[in-house]
């Protein structure tokens, strides 16, 4: 595979394959993301027909119980769309701005941060509500994300990969020790986080999944107006500079993006690991590692791996189900593994 | 602080020899001032504080009198937590010292690369499914953080780049066996979830003399038996692969001994005390910091204890009703300072 050849730190210019490959590629991504949908509907606990799902959505019927069946599915893969896209986006999005291979959303801490700061608001302050909640997982995630940055940034060479996922990684760990802190105190605070806290799409209202798209497509607006600088930045803070990038601004507004996207999934889903980390390197042995190209790969594939993740979580052990934060994390380890062993050298630590 | 000699004096004949000696009499002066300040904590927790015993009575009992009442709290659960949180601090902080040395990367600390989890899971496991708490609980979770050292190790091991992948293998399984935590513990009961999850912040809370005893014994036949071994393998091995091969070295092996020495010596404590956030992140770099020197491993288990002690100081007295579990304040307490050290390494331009 020459994919594998292209590195994180290469000229764009150069990266990955060529025109009609890249094209090929976003053609299979966009029939697995079909497909996906089509199984979310179709496959579960309690199999469905075709026709039904057909009757479901064209004309409802709230009496007819395999109808409703479609009908909470619906809700989900909606929630799989917005969630797998926000996620997926943001970690392609933070690896270029960072020029991390492992920058995720986890690794970085925002996830942590949104969950704390979720935590603290339920907790302490009685929030409920979505816009609330949200705008908790916000604050959060923008709390750590420039107190990472910050501490990152101080000395000669900047904000480096290792300080980055260092600093991050400390945020998280401390961040976490308040979080179980407060879930300590407070049994019933416990019991509602720790459905939450896995990442579940069940039990979600479609409304909650659909007052989260205009944000979504916010964060995705501003976080792929930053592609080009990520692609200078992949060649180094100095040529980007040298070329007449301002790095500051791009990472400020590319900050902003990723808080949105990982803020609105964490708080609409729980937190997700590993779909920011797994995407991207997925994605890049398709089209390579320009962001042009990159970052549309991951809004359309992170999808592709929630859907399936759902899914399969809803068929392997009925009538329980395993949760979609569990599956993503099962299906994402082996996988990210095994591309790390079949040489993927574009991790260079 | 009694100062033998001053640096400027022992850099005298040759420059070389000379930093040599400065270093060794950093490390040293660190060793007394992280000794003092753990004797200063026990002492503190032991005399003074929100249950304050009457002084006199304390040191009755500590000369090996028996005063009613003073006697039971000191002896059955003061002095066996100052033991097991110690002990434990100075596992977890070799522990991440090795890991941390022999990758060279300081983000490559058991807790980090998925080893930590790996005891943790499999002791929620053992707890949740099969209702364990006695022993049987420490022996998963010593066999969880084992087997799972075992399979990142053979997931990277290959040729030269065993380092990162073996980095990122641990990131992937520990990301995996968080996510299987949380889904154990949506299976559980609430209560049950409430003691795993005081359990997964890790306490000092359950230390008796037979924890402290099961630790002294086996961190202290590693530490006697095979730590003068591993760490003489791991200074050939810092000087690279082929070096160390050329030496005598059979670097398979002392690969999977150093391995092994630092997942027991951080898997033993959790398997007590449950995962202490932090402890064996921080106390290599801290003692680096202190030392001004690469990470010195008995220096850092020193550290790592003085950690746990300072910090459960802090658990037992933050709070005028509760007492919190160790894990809070070495978590809470322990981010600012790693960020402190982040900052000052990086501003004097010699940052990870």
């Amino acid at each position: 595979m020459t994919a594998t050849e292209s590195t994180t730190r290469q000229t764009p210019a150069g990266a990955g394959p060529r025109l009609p490959r890249k094209l090929g590629a976003f053609l299979v991504l966009s029939v697995l993301l079909v497909l996906a949908v089509a199984a979310s509907l179709l496959f579960g606990a309690r199999p469905v027909s075709l026709s039904t799902v057909g009757d479901a959505l064209w004309h409802f019927d709230a009496n007819n119980g395999d109808q409703g069946v479609v009908a909470s599915r619906f809700a989900r893969t909606v929630g799989a769309l917005v969630v797998g896209a926000a996620l997926g986006l943001a970690g392609a999005g933070l690896q270029g701005l960072t020029r991390n291979p492992l920058a995720d959303t986890g690794i970085l801490g925002l996830n942590a941060g949104s969950a704390m700061s979720v935590v603290l608001a339920i907790a302490f302050f009685g929030v409920s509500s979505l816009t609330g909640i949200m705008m908790a997982a916000f604050i959060g995630a923008a709390v750590v994300m420039t107190l990472v940055y910050l501490v990152a940034n101080v000395g000669r060479d900047g904000a480096t990969p290792i300080k980055l996922a260092l600093g991050g990684a400390a945020m998280a760990v401390g961040v976490g020790a308040i979080t179980n802190a407060i879930l300590m105190v407070s049994d019933s605070t416990l019991d509602r986080f720790r459905k939450w806290q896995i990442g579940s799409l069940s039990s979600t209202p479609i409304d909650t999944f659909l007052g989260a798209i205009p944000m979504v497509a916010i964060g995705a607006l501003i976080l792929l107006s930053t592609a080009r600088v990520s692609n200078a930045v992949s060649m180094g803070d100095d040529t980007a500079t040298a070329l007449g990038f301002n790095l500051g601004r791009a990472r400020l507004l590319g900050s902003i993006g990723v808080v949105i996207l990982a803020g609105t999934a964490t708080a609409v889903a729980g937190p997700i690991a590993f779909v920011g980390l797994m995407i991207p390197h997925a994605v890049r042995l398709l089209v390579g590692s320009d962001y042009r190209w990159l970052m549309p790969g991951s809004l359309l594939a992170g999808p592709v791996l929630l859907l399936v993740a759902d899914t399969v979580g809803r068929v392997i052990a009925p009538p329980s189900e395993i949760q979609v934060g569990v599956m993503c994390a099962m299906i994402g380890g082996p996988l990210f593994i095994l591309m790390m062993r079949s040489g993927m050298k574009s991790v260079s630590l | 602080m009694s100062q033998p000699t001053e640096p400027e004096v022992t850099a005298a004949p040759q420059p070389a020899q000379g930093r040599v000696a400065v270093r060794k009499n950093r490390v040293a002066r660190t060793v007394l001032w992280m000794s003092l300040v753990l004797v200063l904590a026990i002492a503190a927790y032991l005399f003074w504080g929100r249950d304050r015993l009457p002084a006199a009575e304390v040191l009755q009992v500590l000369g090996g009198q028996k005063v009613p009442g003073t006697s039971f709290i000191i002896m059955s659960d003061r002095l066996p937590r100052v033991a097991v949180g110690a002990l434990a601090g100075a596992g977890l902080g070799i522990s991440g010292a090795l890991f941390q040395r022999w990758l060279g990367n300081p983000l490559a600390s058991p807790d980090v690369i998925g080893v930590g989890y790996g005891a943790s899971a499999a002791a929620v496991l053992a707890m949740i499914t099969l209702g364990y708490t006695d022993w049987k609980l420490n022996a998963f979770a010593l066999a969880g953080g084992l087997v799972v050292a075992a399979l990142i190790y053979w997931l990277s091991a290959s040729g030269k780049r065993t380092g990162p992948r073996l980095i990122l293998a641990g990131l992937a399984i520990g990301a995996m066996l968080q996510a299987l935590i949380q889904y154990l513990l949506t299976q559980a009961e609430v209560n049950t979830a409430s003691d795993v999850m005081h359990w997964l912040t890790g306490s000092l809370s359950s230390s008796n003399w037979n924890s402290a005893l099961v630790l002294l014994i086996t961190l202290g036949a590693l530490g006697a038996l095979l730590l003068p071994f591993v760490l003489r393998q791991l200074k050939m091995l810092e000087l690279g692969e082929d070096s160390a091969a050329a030496l005598g070295v059979n670097v398979p092996w002392a690969r999977v001994l150093l391995v092994f020495v630092a997942v027991a010596m951080g898997a033993l404590p959790i398997a007590i005390t449950g995962p202490l956030a932090f402890v064996a992140f921080l106390a290599g770099p801290i003692s680096a910091a202190l030392s001004r020197g690469p990470i010195n491993i008995p220096l850092a288990g020193l550290t790592g204890a003085a950690l746990v002690i300072v910090a459960n100081f802090f658990a037992a007295n933050l709070f005028a009703e509760t007492a919190l579990p160790v894990g809070v304040i070495t978590g809470a307490f322990g981010a600012p300072f790693l960020i402190w050290i982040l900052v000052r390494a990086n501003s004097t331009g010699n940052g990870a």
